[in-house]
């Protein structure tokens, strides 16, 4: 018979199935645990339902304060990988040399492969409080009294924006670099017989050239704007709970409160609402991008 | 391009900003090794510096001569990244190319399932309770390979992209004409053929693996599971979690471990085979991330 020629086909590609029933499909059947009870013995099928109980909890307490987090810092990082990943594509791209141009995108990308407990410790070589190269000598020598970094949460903000870009503006840049790359050469070298400045350049034939690419990443990091990158802000801060008000986001507040004792409730809680808006977002997102440029568009 | 007088200004320019931002992207990871090969007496003292105030390894020594912690962690890491790699780098390419074939029955549906798993996460919680009290998972090996990393959504439609713009359709008409068979094709035509692709999502899977703390911070506690990424996290917030193995005979040895440069130490030894292979496979590290593999 004609299918049978296909049973092969099928058997390799069941063990995919499989792997993404069990990591992705059983725990999607499992938000459900928010509207429940959550008890050892029932487990996530069979424990007693509590109807809005978690949610009531959820944001009578902590959403606002994680829900304010996560969506600031996103919108922060949006806007400065934004700009600073453009301007540093633009600059280069234009360098002449192909070993230094080489240099400069090794370097950019470099921080992207740290992970993020690596990155903790190097943040703490300059922040910790004792021996920290800050405190230390640039304090010191200026005549300052040390900060205790790790307890005043002030400063939070910027230094995980600064960490942030430290360590993901290359991944933009790079994105950049290939969307610059694809722009069609003479348009440029018309712009030159015509005398147009380099600045006239990048305004007329380098943004608008990017602008799919441009507005691609940006709705697909909108459509992620709910989630944060838990490592960031779970280890960089040292999990220490005096930042709080200015590190704790929807993913630290999901593993803060699941290994908390009785915090399986509020943590399944928020977990759902991350998931529903995460959802919609994401589909939002697309539809738009679809519409803008179908080439960039997930489906 | 002109080398007139004002090109050659503007490009000293922008090399002179790029040099500065190159600095600034290296230095930290400069800082790292410094305060690494720094004595602890001048860390101390003086606290983490670019240059050294007094060179000592003695925290390479300490690790080399009490760090079976170290060393076992580093064991269980490589491990993990090489089996999980490999059957990350096995269901992706088999999932993708049975999605390339145009004329599978279900195609469609089959490519759904796997492209939803990108839309709806049911997030860390359901996870958790399913990984814990369904496959019992908690304090075995397989908690640091199984859960998230060993396939993506992602790789699969690279994958299968790949293989069906590279791959000319008319390459497996011919060999169907000559009574090979999908898995024949399979093994003696796409794997030779897809060897690019593979090279790109084996090097992020791997990364991923290698750079892995979550899974370790979640499912274990037995120290003789710790991945170099979990020790390192555990150390953070307690340095003793470096002598877990040691017996409580040994507990006194705690006062000498040279604390402040060790962590410096381990985490120089965790980076240090990424440092290693980017210089050669950072054509690949950029491939990947134009293409979209990171995203797993």
């Amino acid at each position: 018979m004609q299918f049978r020629q296909y049973i092969p086909l099928y058997l390799m590609v069941l063990p995919g199935c499989i792997y993404f029933l069990i990591n992705n499909y059983i725990p999607m059947t499992g938000i459900i645990v928010a509207f429940k009870k959550y008890t050892k013995s029932g487990g996530i099928y069979f424990s007693d339902w509590c109807g809005l109980d978690n949610f009531q909890y959820l944001f009578k307490t902590d959403a606002w304060l994680i829900i304010r987090n996560t969506l600031g810092y996103n919108i922060v990082f949006i806007i400065l990988g934004l700009v600073v990943g453009v301007a540093l594509a633009i600059l280069i791209t234009d360098v002449w040399s192909p070993k230094a141009k080489k240099l400069y995108q090794s370097a950019i990308m470099l921080p992207f492969l740290i992970s993020m407990v690596i990155v903790s410790y190097i943040v703490f070589a300059f922040l910790s409080v004792e021996n920290g190269l800050i405190n230390n000598t640039l304090l010191a020598s200026l005549g300052l009294d040390p900060v205790s970094w790790y307890s005043e949460a002030k400063y939070w903000p910027f230094i995980l924006v600064i960490v942030h870009l430290w360590k993901n503006v290359g991944y933009g840049t790079l994105i950049y670099i290939a969307g610059i790359t694809g722009i069609d050469p003479t348009y440029y070298e018309a712009a030159k017989l015509d005398g147009a400045s380099r600045w006239q350049q990048i305004k007329s034939i380098t943004l608008p050239g990017l602008t799919p690419s441009l507005i691609t990443m940006t709705l697909l990091n909108i459509g992620r704007i709910f989630y944060s990158d838990f490592g960031l802000f779970y280890q960089v801060p040292q999990n220490s709970g005096m930042l709080y008000s200015t590190t704790q986001t929807i993913d630290t507040y999901v593993y803060r409160a699941l290994i908390s004792t009785g915090g399986i409730g509020r943590s399944a809680a928020a977990g759902f609402f991350q998931s529903i808006v995460g959802f919609v977002l994401v589909l939002t997102a697309n539809l738009i991008v679809r519409k803008v440029s179908p080439d960039n568009a997930m489906f | 391009m002109l080398r007139s007088k004002s090109n050659i200004r503007y490009q000293a320019i922008i090399n002179i900003i790029l040099l500065i931002l190159t600095v600034i992207m290296i230095a930290p990871l400069v800082l790292l090794f410094m305060s690494s090969v720094t004595s602890e007496s001048a860390l101390v003292l003086y606290g983490y510096k670019f240059i050294p105030r007094e060179f000592s390894l003695a925290a390479y020594q300490y690790i080399a001569k009490n760090g079976q912690t170290v060393l076992r962690a580093y064991g269980v890491t490589i491990f993990v990244t090489i089996v999980g790699t490999t059957c990350n780098l096995l269901l992706s390419s088999m999932t993708g190319y049975v999605l390339s074939i145009r004329k599978l029955p279900f195609r469609s549906a089959i490519n759904f399932y796997v492209f939803f798993t990108m839309l709806f996460s049911g997030g860390l919680v359901p996870s958790y309770l399913m990984w814990t009290t369904m496959f019992h998972i908690k304090n075995t090996i397989y908690a640091l390979i199984l859960p998230n990393f060993m396939l993506s959504a992602m790789n699969v439609i690279l994958v299968r992209t790949y293989y069906m713009t590279s791959i000319p359709e008319a390459l497996y008409e011919s060999a169907k004409i000559d009574g090979a068979g999908y898995l024949y094709i399979y093994r003696k035509i796409v794997l030779p053929m897809g060897k690019p692709i593979l090279v790109v999502i084996g090097l992020f899977a791997g990364l991923a693996y290698w750079n892995d703390w979550t899974n370790g911070l979640y499912y274990i506690s037995d120290t003789k599971l710790y991945s170099i990424q979990t020790l390192l996290n555990k150390m953070l917030q307690d340095i003793e979690a470096l002598q877990a193995n040691a017996t409580a005979a040994s507990s006194g040895a705690a006062a000498s471990i040279p604390t402040v440069s060790i962590r410096m130490a381990i985490a120089v030894v965790a980076l240090l085979p990424i440092l290693c292979i980017y210089p050669f496979l950072q054509k690949y590290f950029a491939e990947g991330i134009a293409i979209g593999a990171v995203k797993g």
